[in-house]
């Protein structure tokens, strides 16, 4: 154990907000988007890339900010158990040599995975990288999709 | 006035609210700053900005770089929202050790690029050793 600990003030509160969106996903999975609508918190993602993801009738769409990354350094593979994971390395583009001022952007290999609340097709995702932003479009599962029910008039 | 070097950091918890100005929101974007012996070269991160959208200024010694965000179609609600989307802004004072005429920026994959040349009197030269 170190005997200096690094003073965290958001810590607790960000852990507690983690806990409070856990619950509410749990909240949301039990009663759908019925119920309570509370209004989301944005919260510091524990990980990078940080990821946005909202859908439609039928799609499911992610998007990350990747800036400095082409297409061919990123993996995204997306699993039958709706995990959508994000794999890639970002290059530091200064020659070897250089006096540095300022290091605020980071680089190197990361990955992430990322569980989606709604099942997509496997098979059916677009991924698209422009300007450093990721768009990914995946196809929701048909058991996913909204359907109407056919009401019979007697 | 925002103070030109405030963070802002775009997962928001820790969240520092974006600023207004041009009317609008917008972030403090991450920037890498090096020095080689010929230029100094800034690097800022502007996902999302088309490169007509990237504005960089040189006015009385300070250099603004600004990034407008085309809104991107913004669901009604999100299920994950781990950042925000908005416009970067961030400004730096530039010493007179720099050429502002030779400034120069370029924008790709979401990332500008400002190369600021040194003045020639500032490049470190080699001395010529006579000997006697």
């Amino acid at each position: 154990m170190s005997i200096l600990t690094r003073w965290e003030p958001f810590r607790d509160l960000r852990h507690e907000m983690r806990r409070m969106r856990r619950f509410h996903r749990a909240m949301d999975r039990l009663f759908g988007h019925l119920g309570i609508d509370l209004v989301e918190l944005p919260i510091a993602a524990a990980a990078y890339p940080p990821v946005n993801v909202w859908d439609d009738d039928n799609f499911v769409y992610a998007e990350a900010e990747l800036p400095g990354l082409k297409l061919s350094d990123l993996e995204i593979t997306v699993t039958a158990a709706n995990q959508l994971s994000l794999k890639g390395k970002r290059e530091s583009a200064a020659p070897p040599k250089v006096e540095w001022h300022r290091q605020e952007c980071g680089f190197g290999a990361f990955e992430r995975t990322v569980e989606l609340p709604i099942a997509v097709d496997a098979g059916k995702v677009e991924a698209r990288l422009e300007n450093g932003v990721l768009a990914i479009k995946m196809a929701k599962s048909p058991a996913a999709k909204p359907h109407r029910i056919p009401v019979k008039a007697e | 006035m925002p103070e030109p070097n405030a963070i802002v950091t775009k997962a928001a918890a820790e969240a520092a609210t974006p600023e207004a100005t041009r009317g609008g929101i917008h972030y403090t974007p991450c920037v890498d700053i090096y020095e080689s012996a010929e230029e100094v070269v800034l690097r800022c991160d502007m996902p999302g900005v088309k490169p007509p959208d990237v504005d960089v200024r040189f006015e009385k010694g300070e250099l603004s770089l600004y990034g407008k965000v085309q809104p991107r179609p913004t669901p009604p609600q999100y299920l994950t929202q781990e950042y925000g989307v908005g416009a970067f802004y961030r400004a730096f004072t530039i010493g007179p050790e720099i050429d502002a005429a030779k400034i120069a920026a370029e924008y790709r994959d979401g990332v500008l690029t400002v190369h600021l040349p040194k003045q020639e009197r500032m490049k470190p030269k080699r001395i010529a050793v006579k000997t006697g």
